[in-house]
């Protein structure tokens, strides 16, 4: 952490807020775009805004804000517009169309820049990646305090979009999810899809000269996109999204300052950075989130195949010694259950512990306690079985496979009810005996 | 092939004679004198400059390559995945400069920047895969984040080598943005070899490239091996970008995928053609831009080569002969104008047909009907009816005489019979056939007569053994007319 020693909280401390700011308040937008399918057009927005930067310094020759700002907000609303024109009136595929669009629009945004460059200090660079390292040093004064430029901008555009999304609600979330809802409950969603349109493309902008386009573009979709994959519910949802960004503004710009020094560089771009730290943690939410994470829903599912081969193996020594009262090996298992024997040996070792069975001559057999659990596990396939085969008429060749499914998920008072829907019965369609419940066996 | 060949090509050339050099902008943008000017035109167009000759025939065979590629990505709508991928192409830049750098070679050299260009970007289409595949998020989601992300982190590791002492990194960005004059001969043949294999590729595979675009779940059915073709198709879209990196630039290359193979389609439906034309309007919109980009170097040359295919786009979405804006809106006119021809036909005989006069079968005898009669029969303005009223005179269906009215001409009689009838035969098909209510089937029948083939109207005739189409007219199930009129033998057809 020597590199870190260089920090100095006046500095890197607006670089950091101009950074969460822009990010937080990509990230609310983010989620309707996200939510809406129309993550592409929040990319193609904030490239399609260059030309509108680029013709507002030819006209004004110089590099005041608010015409610069009119001027690419004006381009990215277009955007929309002509991406809307070309697919309805054209015909052509919504993602083709954004695609024509905005790259005609960035390429003449490149043309004019290159145009006015002799008279402009503008640079394609300075609006893709930013000057986010320059931010301390653009200041203005406001109630005493020197505050950045980008600083109070950012805050402003922040305070658009939360008000935005407060108040509207409501509103964004049926035309998120439903449009035709919306429409026919009288809201338009295509004046909301507009409005939305308009503070991308105003976000995009405040955002350009000091976080840049790279920067824009991952926090309105990367935050959402995380949160989306943490919770179900749209209040939460935003919330997330909004931590998330600030997160990973803070930790991109720390990443920038640290992460070259491991392999002795300098430091980088904190823009970039920011974009990356983002996708590292929507990376972890997609592994690791708790209902819809990649690495944990495997994990249920192997923790579900592991519990389904435990409850065979004890039902099988069970069946199996119903037959000869002789320890069983692993091999005799491996056939019968076809599951691989490093599982097999696995799921034994871990049972042994558990008390429900003993190694005894180079094979298994089920402790009293075993036999319990195994009793129980037979006794719900064989009510199951005759269930099937008594009162929901299927042949008698298919009951097998569907009581092999539901015993593992069948508990005490659902045997009960099996029990009394079929009149108690002592064996089970294959001639086979039901034993009976273990608590009806003690009372005996 | 060899038709679809030569019908691109006249699309093409006709596309370059509408666009009198639209990409290259106008000479007195150059601040060196006339005739230096005069002298890089000529070096360009007559090609005597070697170097210049190479790098446009490489960027020329690139833009066949994206054009032809890019006609299968649209139709299997992968438009986007070319931006997401271009993107993730940085880092593998970046890091192949690092890596070879530090490791004391040349860092700079071609192929190691395109070999790493290629790996990040198979990293990059395999996250948006994942993603799309384990996740709940869709196929935008996952594009958006891999092309920032992606981006992000190649501007980071461009960031470090530019602050590096050992090695140059500069040049490095105009694989950001495209730079043709940056381009050595040797680079531009490696280009030009590789777009050739690639567009070899494409056209060798194309009959099953086309089957994936069009039917996949066919394909799988037939037993072909769809996520291998899926994964060639992928190839191809990765070799091309790779390609164009250093011409077209990253951020603009799905352009050249998209664009003209979007313009292509205003043109033609199939699919031979298609690849065709949009190969040919990548390969003009490359040359264009090379061109440029080497009479005037200062001007950005992946720019200049995406608009010249805007461009095209543009002239292609107004003029393009099969779903071009102009002609769809005149083949709408039209089917507009016979509608209402049709309509008041029908109408005329309807108001014959109340009065008795149809069984004559002399049309010179037919009477002229009042204006003032026709206007209540549809919700049509006055003014709106002379206006039919006049179409049918020039289509010779009918004459109109100030004083007396609408006559109808003997052509004119016989087509009003013939729409009468297949109206009605429609109307009574809904009712019998479709439970239709008799107060509905006139509206329904009104929005279908128009398009039915003479096919259909035997198959009718057929269903409703209203064997009577030579000479007579079907009856019609309800009232006719504005008024309560009703019409002759209502009741009998009714049961039909």
């Amino acid at each position: 952490m020597a590199a870190l020693a260089s920090w100095d909280w006046s500095l890197d401390g607006w670089i950091v807020a101009a950074g969460v700011l822009s990010a937080v308040a990509a990230s609310l937008l983010g989620n309707f775009l996200v939510l809406r399918r129309l993550s592409m057009l929040g990319d193609a927005i904030s490239h399609a805004v260059l030309p509108g930067l680029a013709a507002a310094f030819l006209l004004t020759a110089s590099r005041q804000s608010v015409p610069m700002f009119l001027g690419a907000v004006a381009a990215g609303v277009l955007t929309a517009l002509l991406t809307e024109w070309i697919r309805g009136s054209g015909r052509v595929d919504e993602g083709a169309a954004m695609g024509v669009v905005f790259t005609s629009l960035f390429a003449l945004g490149l043309v004019m820049i290159v145009q006015a460059a002799d008279h402009v200090d503008l640079d394609p660079g300075c609006v893709l990646y930013g000057a986010i390292e320059l931010t301390p040093l653009d200041t203005t004064s406001i109630g005493g305090w020197n505050v950045p430029r980008v600083v109070v901008q950012l805050a402003i555009v922040l305070a658009i979009n939360l008000a935005f999304v407060v108040l509207f609600f409501k509103e964004l979330k049926i035309a998120a999810f439903d449009p035709a809802l919306a429409t026919a409950s009288g809201l338009s969603a295509r004046a909301m899809h507009y409005v939305l349109m308009t503070l991308v493309a105003v976000t995009s902008v405040a955002s350009f000269e000091s976080v840049g386009n790279i920067l824009v573009v991952a926090m309105f979709v990367a935050p959402a996109a995380a949160a989306h994959l943490l919770t179900d519910r749209l209040p939460t949802m935003i919330v997330v999204s909004a931590v998330i960004a600030a997160v990973s503004a803070f930790a991109g710009h720390v990443a920038a300052i640290v992460v070259p020094s491991w392999f002795g560089f300098g430091s980088t771009s904190t823009a970039g950075m920011m974009a990356v730290a983002a996708g590292v943690l929507f990376a972890a939410a997609a592994l690791f989130a708790p209902r819809h994470g990649v690495l944990v829903r495997q994990a249920r599912h192997a923790m579900l195949a592991w519990k389904i081969l435990a409850d065979d193996v004890v039902a099988l020594l069970y069946r199996l010694r119903e037959q000869n009262d002789a320890a069983t090996s692993v091999e005799a298992l491996h056939e019968l259950l076809l599951a691989r024997k490093a599982s097999l040996r696995v799921v034994l070792a871990w049972q042994q512990r558990q008390g429900l069975v003993v190694a005894d001559e180079g094979g298994y057999r089920l402790t009293e306690r075993g036999t319990g659990v195994a009793r129980l596990l037979v006794r719900s396939h064989r009510l199951w079985e005759h269930y099937l085969a008594t009162e929901a008429g299927l042949p008698a060749d298919r009951i097998h496979t569907q009581a092999e499914q539901f015993e593992h998920f069948t508990d005490e008072a659902l045997r009960r009810r099996l029990d009394d829907e079929t009149a108690a019965p002592r064996i089970d369609p294959h001639g086979s005996p039901i034993p009976a419940e273990a608590s009806e066996e003690q009372r005996e | 092939m060899i038709r679809a060949a030569i019908r691109g090509a006249v699309v093409v050339a006709l596309l370059l004679f509408a666009t009198p050099l639209s990409a290259a902008p106008p000479g007195d943008d150059v601040d060196s004198s006339a005739a230096a000017d005069r002298a890089a035109w000529r070096r360009v167009l007559l090609l005597e400059d070697y170097n210049t000759r190479v790098v446009l025939a490489s960027t020329t065979m690139l833009g066949l390559a994206a054009g032809a590629v890019g006609s299968f990505a649209l139709l299997r709508k992968r438009a986007l995945l070319g931006d997401a991928l271009s993107h993730a192409t940085l880092p593998g830049i970046g890091f192949a400069f690092l890596v070879v750098t530090a490791a004391g070679g040349d860092g700079k050299a071609l192929p190691v920047l395109l070999a790493g260009a290629a790996a990040s970007g198979v990293l990059g289409i395999g996250a948006i895969m994942f993603i799309r595949r384990f996740t709940r998020l869709k196929e935008d989601a996952a594009l958006g984040i891999v092309l920032s992300v992606f981006f992000g982190a190649g501007i980071a590791l461009l960031d470090v080598s530019q602050k590096l002492q050992a090695g140059n990194a500069a040049g490095l960005e105009s694989f950001i943005y495209g730079k043709v004059a940056s381009m050595s001969a040797a680079d531009a043949r490696w280009i030009a070899a590789a777009g050739a294999a690639t567009l070899a590729c494409s056209l060798l595979l194309f009959k099953e490239l086309k089957l994936l675009c069009f039917d996949d779940a066919f394909a799988a059915a037939a037993g072909w091996p769809v996520t291998f073709l899926d994964s060639v198709l992928m190839a191809l879209i990765v070799g091309v970008t790779i390609v164009g990196l250093q011409s077209v630039g990253l951020i603009l290359m799905v352009s050249l995928l998209v664009t003209p193979a979007a313009a292509a389609r205003f043109w033609v439906r199939r699919m031979a053609p298609l690849t065709v034309i949009a190969a040919g309007i990548g390969a003009a919109s490359g040359f264009a831009g090379a061109a440029a980009s080497a009479i005037l170097p200062r001007l950005p040359s992946g720019a200049i080569i995406v608009l010249t295919a805007t461009v095209l786009f543009g002239l292609s979405m107004a003029l393009g002969t099969e779903r071009g804006v102009v002609v769809r809106w005149l083949r709408r006119r039209e089917a507009n104008r016979r509608i209402e021809r049709q309509h008041l036909l029908r109408a005329a005989y309807e108001i014959l047909e109340s009065r008795g006069l149809v069984e004559e079968a002399d049309p010179a005898s037919i009477p002229p009907i009042e204006l003032a009669e026709l206007l209540p029969m549809r919700s049509w303005s006055p003014a709106a009816l002379r206006r039919i009223v006049e179409r049918c005179e020039l289509a010779s269906l009918a004459v109109l005489d100030e004083q007396r009215g609408l006559l109808l001409t003997k052509q004119g009689f016989k087509a009003a019979k013939r729409i009468t009838h297949e109206h009605r035969l429609w109307e009574l098909y809904l009712l019998t056939h479709a439970d239709i209510a008799p107060s509905k089937v006139d509206r329904d029948a009104d929005a279908i007569e128009h398009a039915l083939e003479p096919e259909m109207i035997e198959e009718l005739e057929r269903l409703l053994e209203q064997r009577q189409a030579v000479e007579g007219v079907a009856l019609s199930p309800h009232p006719v007319g504005a008024d309560d009129e009703r019409g002759p033998g209502t009741d009998s057809a009714g049961g039909g």
